[in-house]
């Protein structure tokens, strides 16, 4: 990066008219209504009347402090969260080491890993609810085929319904976390793995001193992100259980939908969103003061 | 560099698994899109379907006004990546030339955008768009997606931005061009690739969502197609299989052609973003 010097392009008087058009609806569409949606959370707005909205002062958090459902639907969400996440990265990079040797079906891996990334998230859902019919499903099918037991009813069952929507998320963000960690291992320089190679460097010490220095910010970007878009995503399970079997896949996002849309309770949903974000925010202030303290980011 | 056979028949080993994972639910909805009803209540059901027909998709077509909620996505799709775009493009271009306090600022926020949970932002935009009565119309659905598709667009521009040589801007200036000269005739003919890319990006993340869609349209008639495709599942969870599959299949076309055609673009500027900011 080149440090900073004075301004440089075109010169900064006309910057206000090239910002304004976006600037306008950023703050009157995502920073307000943001704004407000953490007001709405310390009021008791219902959906049917918001004309007598009262302010409530901190109640709708007390209260979520002792709701229990929703508690458990948070730490579902992290166990999803991370239960996507680390095989995301994990198997992630591992396919990305691979992908970027010289492979004979490395173009067929490359364009099949399109197609999820490209899928809407509810055909993704709907697909893979078809995988795990307990009858006409073809999961259930195989598993009988290798003499693995007779199957079941994957996603209503209490104790396989979470591992099972976690498998679907792996695969709908694998393939995008995959291309992306596979692009950054393509910027960096192929005559420095040469030269460590050269130094007698095995494997592994190359992958160490060469690979990961070069691939940690890119790397800790996804993860952060991916951790991030997890933990508030909504439509894949929303298709394929609906948070069911009893709560088991309720993540907080459905829960707060429920609450907010069907319940009518805004300003109880507004401040399970607040909390949310409380805790999305601290982890990524420790994930980001790792990265700077790793000193390797410009 | 050398590879022992040992770790070659791992690494292939290892490519076959990723290959299987990822085809495997993929080939189950192409066969079940194609399966007559007799082969779908099969209690051993078949890879191939032994019978392959077209009903499914016509049953489909006659059960959801799938065509109509196609042209729904359209229209909101297109509307947010021209708009999004629009907006964005001149953003980023001052973003990327100056470190100005406003560009931090909004580096900030695209980086914390990213981290709101929608619920948080969707239910103030309800009253408001409410109060507009913009509830339960596409020009709504647009707004929320234009705001929504801003951060991404914001990212990849200023990627693509910074890759146009500033050199080529003072090189034009020295032989007198004005601003807009410069902007205009050196700058935007260097940059429409990525204009396009990420205008296309635009447009696939707003075919594709669910959310947002599902919360401000509520008449089948205003629907997008992913809210008409979970008509699918019936009321009981119970649905008819082979249309859905048919249905699923047919939604995910256009998002797929127009993946295929700018997906290098996409992961470069996103990565350009991601090192850079």
């Amino acid at each position: 990066m080149s440090g900073a010097g004075p301004p440089r392009g075109v010169a900064a008087p006309g910057a206000w008219f090239l910002v304004l058009p976006a600037l306008i609806p950023i703050l009157v569409l995502s920073v307000g209504p943001l704004l407000y949606g953490i007001l709405l959370a310390f009021t008791d707005a219902q959906s049917g009347r918001t004309a007598a909205t009262r302010w409530i002062g901190g109640l709708n958090f007390s209260d979520l402090l002792h709701d229990t459902l929703f508690w458990e639907s948070f730490r579902i969400g992290l166990v999803w969260a991370v239960g996507v996440t680390l095989p995301q990265f994990l198997l992630g990079l591992g396919l990305a080491l691979l992908l970027n040797q010289d492979l004979r079906l490395r173009w067929l891996a490359r364009a099949l890993a399109l197609v999820p990334w490209a899928m809407p998230e509810v055909v993704v859902g709907l697909m893979w609810r078809l995988v795990y019919n307990p009858d006409a499903g073809i999961l259930n099918e195989t598993l009988r085929d290798l003499g693995l037991g007779e199957g079941r009813d994957w996603l209503s069952g209490l104790a396989t319904a979470l591992p099972a929507v976690i498998v679907v998320g792996v695969w709908a963000g694998l393939p995008q976390t995959t291309v992306t960690l596979l692009a950054g291992l393509q910027n960096t320089p192929r005559e420095l793995h040469e030269a460590a190679a050269v130094d007698g460097a095995g494997a592994w010490r190359r992958f160490r001193t060469v690979t990961w220095p070069a691939l940690k910010p890119i790397a800790l970007a996804v993860t952060a992100l991916n951790f991030i878009w997890n933990f508030n995503s909504f439509a894949l399970v929303y298709v394929l259980t609906n948070g069911g079997p009893g709560g088991r896949t309720r993540l907080p996002m459905l829960f707060a939908y429920e609450e907010a849309f069907r319940y009518g309770q805004f300003g109880y949903a507004a401040a399970m969103g607040c909390v949310m974000v409380a805790v999305i925010s601290v982890f990524l202030a420790l994930f980001l003061a790792g990265r700077i303290r790793g000193g390797d980011d410009a | 560099m050398r590879t022992s056979p040992a770790a070659r028949v791992g690494q292939y080993a290892a490519l076959l698994a990723y290959l299987v994972f990822l085809a495997f639910p993929l080939l189950w909805l192409l066969s079940t899109a194609f399966k007559p009803p007799r082969e779908l209540a099969s209690l051993h059901p078949t890879w191939i379907p032994i019978h392959p027909t077209l009903a499914n998709f016509r049953q489909a077509f006659d059960e959801q006004p799938l065509l109509h909620a196609a042209f729904n996505s359209l229209l909101a799709a297109l509307g947010a990546a021209v708009i999004a775009v629009a907006l964005a493009t001149p953003m980023a271009y001052v973003m990327a030339r100056h470190r100005t306090r406003l560009a931090r600022a909004a580096t900030g926020w695209v980086v914390v955008s990213q981290a709101f949970p929608f619920v948080l932002v969707i239910i103030p935009l309800f009253l408001v768009l409410k109060n507009l009565r913009l509830i339960d119309s596409l020009p709504g659905l647009v707004m929320v997606y234009v705001v929504w598709a801003l951060p991404f667009a914001l990212w990849m521009l200023v990627g693509y931005v910074r890759a146009v040589p500033v050199e080529l801007e003072e090189a034009a200036a020295i032989d007198g061009a004005g601003r807009l000269r410069t902007l205009v005739s050196v700058t935007a003919p260097l940059l429409a690739p990525g204009i396009v890319a990420t205008a296309l990006f635009a447009f696939i993340t707003a075919w594709n969502e669910f959310f947002f869609a599902l919360v401000l349209l509520k008449t089948p008639e205003k629907q997008t197609l992913p809210v008409i495709l979970t008509h699918f599942i019936g009321a009981e969870g119970v649905a008819d299989l082979g249309p859905l599959a048919a249905a699923a299949f047919l939604a995910t076309l256009p998002s797929l052609v127009v993946f295929a055609v700018i997906q290098r673009r996409i992961t470069g500027g996103m990565l350009a973003g991601a090192v850079k900011s």
